[in-house]
């Protein structure tokens, strides 16, 4: 860890360039793809920490959100011709909806039984979009494509411009979530996990709170969804519903350190690369060995590193110079 | 009328295999308070075990039943040492996505050993249907259906009468109390990993008998169970047991009055619809 203030930001501003530079010197699709995926990851992780993080509810739904925002837009370029960047945002504001009212009755649901009723409810959107004729049942739906520009959210084969959008969109993310995280309603989030029915006493409105965690972590993720399928052209239930698909989510932030601002990115960054190479390079024949080094690897990391890699480094850091670190108390809060 | 006595009597009988399932699966969670997600899994190792017993030395699935009660008695044991033992003093979440990893990985492995296909046990020795007045019922489906029953009806005897049940259940109750008491904590929830696997590789057993098998069937099975625990109430074996007949008949009325399509989505509604109301479940305390 860094002492000094200034260094970090040299480093953030170092990493930053290297990024923004990335696809300028890689011009390979590869590996400027596999960043896409990392950095989508890294976004719908910062998402599910304003919830699980933060918020303490342990959501293994993410992928309802996921699917609504990219259905939402796609359906409404393809029926209606709305502009996709239009269609994000009612996506996002559906999602959210759609949150608050599955999670007004459950936001009073702790731990384990949070994250069973997060699956049950996405269940419920998978089984139901897969026989909605309207936006195309188990078929899909597919996005007509359109000439490159950006006013049109669609760029033909080159992968770069996704390549700054998603990163645009993740720095957007982690500069609400950081700034969150320091303002009165962090405070609040952290305080409703630490312990519901002190903060309760304290005057904090429970429900009202959480409810706006939920809110703000499905919108986030909606736009992650529209992004995906303004990246791939093609949405169907069986890939963006799934239960991996929140299952990863989960794991890109627990890897990272849960309740850390930066955690998420770590382990997106860490996680993806080694998935997504696995997949090409053992995935092809359909074998299912690189998903099963995935599980086992999940196993090793909730053995080995529960508190994740940002939780480890603040650790080291603490045991240099013993002051009670932020992201390491948030980490700590997750013991129940 | 006699298509709906039908679907009546297909619910009971899937509802009492869902019971023995989900006993299994409640019993994990009320001792240790961990989720196992690889339940679902571990039943379909065990169909696959029925599969093979049947199709290379011709062991039809009936007598498979000791086989997988004792392998997956092992497994559980296996699983509970070298994973979730770690994880129990760990983070919440740790103890939620451990299981996860083992799920993702026997599924895989079996994709890889067994390829995805679906494979059918094509002649089991139970076969046939027996007419219930003019209802005809699939005699495989009431072996196992009895079976499970049985099965469950032995369990709740054994948490009762025997000491390592009553151990069990006193561990469930209070773990620090049962600690006090002199009860070995740690074998105790090795035991009951153990049995709730092992209940879980019968009922793969009775499900060979007329269900597909493949590498993804746990998916299902699994998160139907989890449904049937928490409307039954978490830990509580008779709750499991009663929800189980109560999701069979939900899913099966569901599909006859709706639509088959939205069957499991209904039974999921059901569960939503039960946690907010009651949160402890049916029989939950």
């Amino acid at each position: 860890m860094l002492s000094s203030r200034a260094s970090r930001i040299a480093v953030a501003a170092a990493v930053l360039a290297a990024l923004v530079a990335f696809p300028l010197v890689f011009t390979h699709p590869f590996p400027i793809h596999v960043l896409i995926i990392v950095f989508l990851y890294a976004l719908m992780g910062v998402a599910w920490n304003v919830m699980g993080g933060y918020a303490g509810m342990l959501s293994f739904g993410q992928a309802a959100f996921f699917g609504i925002g990219g259905y939402t837009s796609s359906f409404l370029f393809v029926t209606y011709r709305l502009n996709p960047w239009a269609g994000m945002v009612v996506g996002g504001v559906l999602a959210a909806l759609t949150a608050a009212a599955i999670g007004y009755p459950c936001s009073h649901l702790r731990g384990h039984y949070f994250a069973i009723a997060s699956i049950a409810f996405a269940e419920i959107v998978r089984i139901h979009f897969n026989n909605w004729k309207l936006i195309g049942a188990a078929e899909g739906l597919t996005i007509p494509t359109q000439p490159a520009s950006l006013a049109v959210f669609q760029f033909g084969s080159s992968k770069a411009p996704y390549y700054y959008i998603v990163l645009a969109f993740l720095l957007l993310a982690l500069a609400l979530c950081w700034w969150m995280s320091r303002a009165r309603m962090g405070y609040y989030f952290r305080a409703i996990k630490e312990s519901h029915d002190l903060a309760m006493v304290l005057g904090v409105s429970f429900v009202r709170y959480r409810l706006l965690a939920i809110m703000l972590s499905a919108f986030i993720t909606a736009v992650a969804g529209t992004f995906y399928a303004q990246y791939v052209l093609y949405l169907d239930p069986e890939s963006v519903l799934i239960l991996p698909i929140s299952v990863q989510v989960v794991l890109v932030t627990m890897l990272g350190g849960a309740g850390s601002v930066m955690g998420p990115v770590i382990g997106a960054a860490i996680l993806i690369p080694l998935s997504e190479i696995t997949r090409v390079k053992l995935g092809h024949r359909g074998t299912g060995i690189d998903l099963m080094i995935y599980g086992a690897l999940i196993t090793l990391i909730s053995i080995y590193q529960p508190r994740g890699v940002w939780g480890l480094l603040s650790g080291l850091a603490r045991r240099r110079a013993p002051t009670p670190a932020g992201p390491a108390l948030a980490t700590q809060e997750l013991r129940r | 009328m006699s298509q709906l006595a039908q679907q009546l009597v297909n619910g009971l009988l899937i509802g009492c295999v869902y019971s023995l399932i989900a006993m299994g699966l409640t019993l994990i969670w009320g001792v240790m308070n961990i989720v196992n997600f690889a339940h679902g899994d571990f039943l379909m190792l065990s169909m696959f075990v029925s599969f093979w017993l049947y199709t290379l030395w011709g062991i039809d699935p009936v007598f498979s039943i000791p086989v997988n009660a004792v392998l997956l008695f092992a497994l559980g044991v296996l699983v509970y040492r070298y994973a979730v033992s770690r994880v129990m003093r760990g983070p919440v979440l740790a103890q939620l996505v451990v299981t996860f990893g083992v799920s993702i990985f026997l599924a895989n492995a079996a994709v890889m050993l067994w390829t995805p296909d679906f494979r059918l046990i094509e002649k089991p020795m139970l076969a046939g249907t027996w007419l219930l007045g003019d209802v005809p019922v699939s005699i495989p489906k009431l072996v196992a259906s009895l079976g499970s029953v049985v099965i469950a009806l032995g369990l709740i005897g054994f948490l009762r009468r025997t000491r390592t049940g009553k151990a069990i259940l006193a561990t469930e109750m209070n773990r620090d109390s049962a600690l006090l008491m002199g009860i070995n904590t740690d074998r105790v929830n090795a035991i009951s990993f153990g049995i709730g696997s092992s209940l879980v590789g019968i009922a793969g057993s009775f499900l060979a008998m007329y269900y597909y098998i493949y590498p993804q069937v746990g998916g299902l099975f699994g998160t139907i169970s989890f449904a049937i625990v928490a409307l039954g109430g978490f830990g509580s074996v008779q709750g499991a047991f009663v929800a189980g007949i109560l999701v069979g008949l939900v899913q099966t009325m569901g599909g006859y009055f709706f639509d088959p399509a939205y069957k499991y989505a209904i039974v999921f509604f059901l569960y939503l619809l039960t946690v907010w109301v009651r949160p402890q479940g049916l029989l939950g305390w």
